[in-house]
């Protein structure tokens, strides 16, 4: 009885287990079936590299670089953003804060990741939107710049947690020796502490990355969602992840822009897959100097 | 005297790790500190250096002059002491970053040298450890793919690259092994030509074969400071006795 039960349960765990892997793969499978079939009418370099991108006019043209830059014009600004803020939050966290208002700070900054993008997004074009367009005297405050700033809000948790963990784990040694010859503790921070904890803080950027490019509802709220090459920040964009949900409703099941949309979930599939492996590795190289610490 | 130390006390919240230590080490000199596990060398040293300031909740009494300025001053400039009065730690703690960039550390904390000036200073500094022969076309190679024995001499030319007086070594030896172990003493014995050297060690025989003079420390107190020789043969006190023929364990 016993043990049919633990056969019961064994079996029942490992089937979760691999259903999430099944999962992944069916999904993967379906995509590329769907995204593919793009390609028996556009070509793949006119797909990549096309300029236009003009799903329904006629001829249609399938170009995603404007989309592609879209994304990396709003991921770039995010990123450049994001990073300084959120290495200064976590040394500031781990390294200056008073034990008291740590924990304080940290549960802060996990209540931001619990904002709703679309949330953001509102906030995004009933404050911040307006905002830009009187900085930088804009026809419209509505452009890649508003989606890097709301963007760069939504990485920030993560940047910060990765990077503090990334910091605390730095063998106290390390300061302990950059005092010892007489470096202020800022000194100390950014001559040892920083380089020492470089591992992590790039795992940080690229799992920021990772959260930003896989974004869709606050970007498709707030950069302005047009389709064209970007020269500056201060242009309205449309990112790979706007154009998939802006477009899926209206794309006939079957056609060309149908299966376009698909091949761009392709692309932000290997996309998001490079920067995981990434992520990956550096967390690895973070972790391995953790062990060496004890 | 370079040190001088009167009426020490040191408290670590409510219990008392120093009591009442009086001490003088010589110019020049390397004073060996001695005594039984957890009777406060360690913590003394670090009162040199006032590293215990990092620790919260210490609190320090007394006088600790060194070259005749009291160190325990609220306004002693902590950067300048440390940058005088340099420390090498038990463990080898070479920062995660190449050799040359271990030792401009200090110079660049205290803009002492830039450009080919500092590179003078490393090339220096390695040498006074013997390490400029083994290193010197390996300036690049990450610290801590060093030996640990290579990474301990590091740690000191790290220090000498800022011109100390004064270098406090806690154990430096007790994770090298034997052979290493005789390199680095001849290797001090050499630096105290240059510097006054403070050594707490484990090892007796150690003390005995490196220092001019020794300090017992026993239970926070420190029960016999004289000339090496006498203390290892002819000491006056009871405990002192006991402890360097072994009876302490
Ligand atoms: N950070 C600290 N907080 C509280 N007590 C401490 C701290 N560091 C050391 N002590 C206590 O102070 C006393 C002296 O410690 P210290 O490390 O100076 O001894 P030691 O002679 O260096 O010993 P060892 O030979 O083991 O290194 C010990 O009783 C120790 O438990
Ligand atoms: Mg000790």
């Amino acid at each position: 009885m016993k043990n049919l039960f633990e056969f019961i349960v064994e079996k029942a765990i490992f089937l979760s287990g691999a259903a999430s892997i099944i999962f992944v793969v069916l999904i993967f499978i379906f995509l590329l079936k769907e995204g593919l079939a793009l390609f028996g009418e556009v070509n793949f370099f006119a797909f990549l590299f096309g300029q236009n991108w003009y799903p329904i006019s006629d001829p249609p043209q399938f170009g995603i670089l404007p989309l592609i830059m879209g994304s990396v014009f709003v991921t770039f600004g995010a990123i450049v953003i994001a990073v300084p803020l959120g290495l200064a939050a976590a040394i500031y966290i781990s390294e200056v804060a008073p034990h008291s208002i740590r924990g304080f700070l940290k549960s802060g900054i996990e209540l931001l990741a619990a904002i709703p993008s679309i949330v953001l997004g509102f906030i995004g074009i009933i404050f911040l939107a307006p905002l830009l367009k009187n900085i930088f005297h804009l026809g419209s405050g509505l452009t890649a710049l508003a989606g890097s700033i709301m963007l760069a809000f939504m990485a920030l948790p993560t940047i910060v947690s990765i990077i503090e963990d990334a910091i605390v784990s730095v063998p106290r040694s390390y300061k302990e020796g950059a005092l010892a010859l007489g470096a202020t503790h800022w000194q100390a921070i950014y001559r040892v502490t920083i380089p020492a904890a470089a591992s992590g803080i790039l795992a940080a950027v690229m799992l920021g990355i990772g959260r930003v490019v896989g974004e869709t509802m606050a970007v498709l709220m707030i950069t302005g969602n047009a389709a064209i090459m970007p020269t500056s920040l201060l242009q309205p964009v449309r990112t790979l992840t706007a154009t998939v949900a802006a477009e899926m409703g209206e794309a006939v099941s079957g056609s060309s822009h149908y299966y376009s949309l698909f091949a761009i979930g392709i692309v932000l599939f290997i996309i998001s897959f490079i920067i995981n492996i990434f992520a990956d590795i550096f967390l690895h190289r973070s972790k391995a100097m953790k062990r060496r610490k004890k | 005297m370079i040190v001088k130390v009167n009426k020490l006390d040191f408290y670590y919240g409510k219990f008392q790790a120093l009591i009442d230590v009086n001490l003088e080490a010589k110019k020049n000199e390397i004073t060996a500190l001695i005594g039984p596990s957890g009777c406060g060398k360690s913590t003394f040293l670090r009162c040199l250096n006032r590293m215990n300031d990092l620790i919260e909740g210490t609190r320090t009494t007394g006088e600790i002059f060194v070259e005749g300025e009291n160190i325990l001053d609220p306004n002693t400039d902590l950067v300048k002491l440390r940058k005088k009065v340099g420390m090498v730690f038990q463990r080898p703690n070479p920062f995660p970053l190449s050799v040359f960039e271990n030792i401009a550390f200090g110079p660049r904390v205290h803009h002492l040298a830039k450009g080919k000036e500092l590179e003078e200073i490393v090339r220096q500094s390695l040498e006074a450890v013997l390490l400029w022969d083994k290193l010197k076309d390996q300036l690049s190679r990450n610290a801590l793919t060093l030996s640990l024995e290579a990474q301990q001499r590091l740690c000191i030319a790290r220090l000498i690259a800022v011109k100390p007086d004064i270098l406090l070594m806690d154990e430096p030896c007790s994770a090298l092994d034997p052979v290493s172990t005789q390199r680095v003493e001849e290797l001090m014995q050499i630096l105290k030509q240059d510097y006054s050297i403070l050594i707490v060690t484990h090892n007796m025989q150690q003390a005995a074969r490196v220092s001019g003079f020794t300090g017992f420390f026993l239970l926070g107190k420190l029960i016999e400071f004289d000339i090496t020789g006498r203390i290892f043969t002819a000491p006056r006190d009871r405990r002192t006795e006991d402890y360097i023929t072994g009876r302490y364990g």
